[in-house]
C-alpha cells in the first residue's frame, strides 16, 4: 500500500459515498479537515472510560481527565514550540483565541487614537474583533494593501509601521489566495517599530511546521478542527509576560485563585484565561490530532500539499473561461479559489456535488478580499495530506461538465 | 448531472425575458443574499387599476435565483399587486417546478421576498418580516 493510501484508510469518512457509487472527494478542508480514527477513538474512549470534571475532584476519574486534558496540551505547546505549555490557552477557535486578545490586551492597553494595523487579506474573524473595539473604545485601524496577484504590499507595510501602531494583526497563510505571509520578517520590522505582533494561524498549523519562538510573534491562534481535530477547541499562544499583564476575558469558575463577596484574584496561567467546565473530549482529541500530524511529519505534509497544489493550479489555469486568484509562482498553501466565467459560484459548486465533489463557493469570511478584486464570490478548492491527484483529475472533468451544461 | 439544472432553468438563466431596468418605475425595491453576496432590484409599472404592467429585475446571482426571478416576473404581468402580496414559497417552488434544500431555497425565494417587499412598499432600508410560507 502507498503512503496516500494508507493515510486515506485511516479516515472512515473518505470511503463515504455521497450516492450509490459516487465516492466524496473532498476539496473544502480549508473550512474543516476531516479527522482520523485515532481522533475519533481516543475522544469516545474519553467518554467511555475516563469522564469527569476537571481540576475539581480528588477521585479516580477527575484525576484521569485532568491528566489527559493537561497532557493534550503539553503536545500542542511542544508541536508549536512554545517556551511552556503555560503560554497554551484553550479557547473554542481561532476566532475566539483572537477576540480574547482584543479584549483582554487590547481593552486594556490601548487607547483612543492607538493605531492596530491589519490586512486586506484577513478573515472576518481578525477584522470583526478590532471593528467592535474601535466603535467602543475609539482605536484607529489601518490595513497593509493586498496586491493584485495577492501579497501583501511589503513597501506599503514598512511605511505604515512609521505610524507607530501598537499591534499589528495579521494571517500566517490566506485562505482564499493561498498566499503564505513572511511572518517572522513581517514580526521583526514590527516589533523595531514598537509594535506587538498577533498571527491568525488557522490555515498554517495544520499544513506545516510552526515555531512560534523562532517566529517571534507575540500571540498566535489557531483552531483544532482546521488540524484533524474536533470542533469546539483552539488554542492561543502568548509570551507569558504578556498573558500575565493582561485582563481576564470571562469570569466563573476555573480562572480564579479565590472569591469572595466583593471580588476576586485571578488564578495563574493558562487557567486564567479558561472560565467554566472546558471542552474536555475536545482537548484530548486535539491533542490525538496532534500525536497523528506528528507522526506523519508536517515536512511530509507540506510537501505533499505543494505538489498537489501545483498539479491543481496548473491543470486549472489551462481550462478556458477558469480565472484563479492568488499568486502564480510563489510556495502557496493548499487553497485555489477560482472563477468560471459566466457561471455563478454557488452553481459550481452545487453541481460538482452531484459528482461528490466538494468545494466551496461565496466569500469565504473575506468580504472585503473579494470587494477588492471586485466579484461577489468565489468557488474554492482546498487539499490537505489525504488529497489524491486522481481527484484533482475528477475535478477538472466536473468543472468540463459545468462548462458543457451552461456552455 | 443534476436534476436541479433542468433546461428550463439554465434557459431562463441564459436567456431571460425581463432583465433589465425600468426608468422610471412606479415602484422599485432591492435587496441581497448575505450568505453568497447575490443581489437583486426589481422595478414594476402599475396601472390606475393596481395592476402590473410592465416588471424588470437586476442584479447578480446564481442560475437559481436569477431563473427563479425571471419566471416570477413572467408569472405576474397583469395581476393586481393584492394578489402579489398572497404569493408563497410554494408558488415559486411550483413556477420552477424542482426540489430545493435549505440553502438553495434561501437563492430561489430572493426574488419574492424582493416582490413582495415592493409590492407591500416597503422603503429600502426598513427591516420587516415576511411571511414567506
Ligand atoms: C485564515 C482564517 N482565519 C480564521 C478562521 C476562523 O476559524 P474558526 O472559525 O475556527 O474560528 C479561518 C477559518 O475559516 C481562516 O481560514
Amino acid at each position: 500500500m502507498n503512503e496516500i493510501t494508507r493515510i486515506r484508510s485511516d479516515f472512515p469518512i473518505l470511503q463515504r459515498e455521497i450516492k450509490p457509487g459516487v465516492p466524496l472527494i473532498y476539496l473544502d478542508s480549508a473550512a474543516t479537515s476531516q479527522k482520523p480514527s485515532l481522533v475519533l477513538d481516543s475522544m469516545s474512549e474519553y467518554y467511555a472510560r475516563h469522564n469527569a470534571n476537571i481540576h475539581r475532584g480528588v477521585h479516580t476519574l477527575a484525576e484521569e481527565a485532568t491528566e489527559l486534558y493537561e497532557a493534550a496540551r503539553g503536545k500542542i505547546s511542544k508541536f508549536i514550540h512554545a517556551r511552556s505549555h503555560t503560554e497554551v490557552i484553550y479557547t473554542r477557535n481561532t476566532t475566539e483565541a483572537i477576540n480574547l486578545v482584543a479584549y483582554s490586551w487590547g481593552r486594556k492597553f490601548l487607547k483612543p487614537g492607538d493605531i492596530v494595523l491589519l490586512t486586506e487579506m484577513e478573515h472576518h474573524s481578525n477584522l470583526v474583533p478590532w471593528h467592535i473595539l474601535r466603535d467602543s473604545i475609539g482605536i484607529e485601524l489601518k490595513f497593509i494593501p493586498v496586491t493584485a496577484d495577492g501579497l501583501l504590499d511589503m513597501a506599503e507595510y514598512e511605511k505604515l509601521l512609521q505610524l507607530e501602531p501598537k499591534l499589528v494583526s495579521f494571517t500566517h497563510a490566506s485562505n482564499v489566495l493561498g498566499t503564505i505571509n513572511p511572518v517572522q520578517e513581517m514580526a521583526r520590522s514590527a516589533h523595531r517599530a514598537g509594535a506587538l505582533v498577533l498571527v491568525d494561524g488557522a490555515q498554517s498549523v495544520p499544513h506545516f511546521s510552526v515555531d512560534v519562538q523562532q517566529l517571534d510573534v507575540d500571540f498566535y491562534a489557531f483552531s483544532a478542527h482546521k488540524m484533524l481535530g474536533p470542533t469546539g477547541i483552539g488554542a492561543l499562544y502568548g509570551k507569558r509576560e504578556l498573558l500575565e499583564k493582561m485582563q481576564p476575558f470571562m469570569g466563573g469558575g476555573d480562572m480564579i485563585r479565590e472569591v469572595r463577596l466583593e471580588g476576586f484574584t485571578a488564578n495563574e496561567l493558562p487557567y486564567k484565561f479558561e472560565a467554566g467546565t472546558p471542552a474536555i473530549a475536545e482537548a484530548v482529541g486535539f491533542g490525538s490530532a496532534v500525536d497523528y500530524l506528528t507522526q506523519i511529519g508536517m515536512d511530509a505534509i507540506h510537501q505533499h500539499e505543494l505538489e498537489i497544489t501545483k498539479y491543481a493550479y496548473s491543470l486549472l489555469m489551462n481550462l478556458p473561461g477558469v480565472t484563479l486568484f492568488g499568486h502564480e509562482k510563489q510556495k502557496r498553501g493548499g487553497v485555489i479559489a477560482f472563477e468560471v466565467a459566466g457561471i455563478h459560484p454557488h452553481d459550481v459548486a452545487q453541481l460538482l456535488d452531484s459528482d461528490g465533489i466538494a468545494v466551496r463557493a461565496g466569500h469565504h469570511c473575506a468580504m472585503p478580499l473579494h470587494q477588492k478584486f471586485g466579484i461577489p464570490a468565489t468557488t474554492r478548492a482546498s487539499f490537505y495530506m489525504y488529497t489524491e491527484k486522481s481527484e484533482i483529475d475528477k475535478l477538472i472533468l466536473g468543472l468540463k461538465k459545468v462548462q458543457k451544461l451552461f456552455g | 448531472m443534476d436534476d436541479m439544472y433542468r433546461e428550463a432553468i439554465i434557459e431562463h438563466y441564459k436567456n431571460p425575458g425581463y432583465h433589465g431596468v425600468l426608468e422610471p418605475a412606479d415602484i422599485s425595491f432591492e435587496d441581497n443574499n448575505p450568505l453568497c453576496g447575490d443581489h437583486l432590484r426589481i422595478d414594476l409599472r402599475i396601472d390606475a387599476g393596481g395592476c402590473i404592467t410592465e416588471a424588470a429585475f437586476s442584479g447578480h446571482g446564481c442560475a437559481i435565483s436569477q431563473a427563479s426571478a425571471d419566471m416570477l416576473l413572467g408569472s405576474i404581468i397583469g395581476k393586481p399587486l393584492d394578489e402579489v402580496k398572497k404569493m408563497n414559497k410554494q408558488d415559486i417552488l411550483d413556477l420552477i417546478g424542482i426540489e430545493l434544500g435549505p440553502v438553495r431555497l434561501k437563492c430561489a425565494l430572493l426574488s419574492l421576498k424582493v416582490l413582495k417587499s415592493a409590492a407591500y412598499g416597503i422603503h429600502q432600508g426598513e427591516s420587516v418580516e415576511l411571511d414567506l410560507d
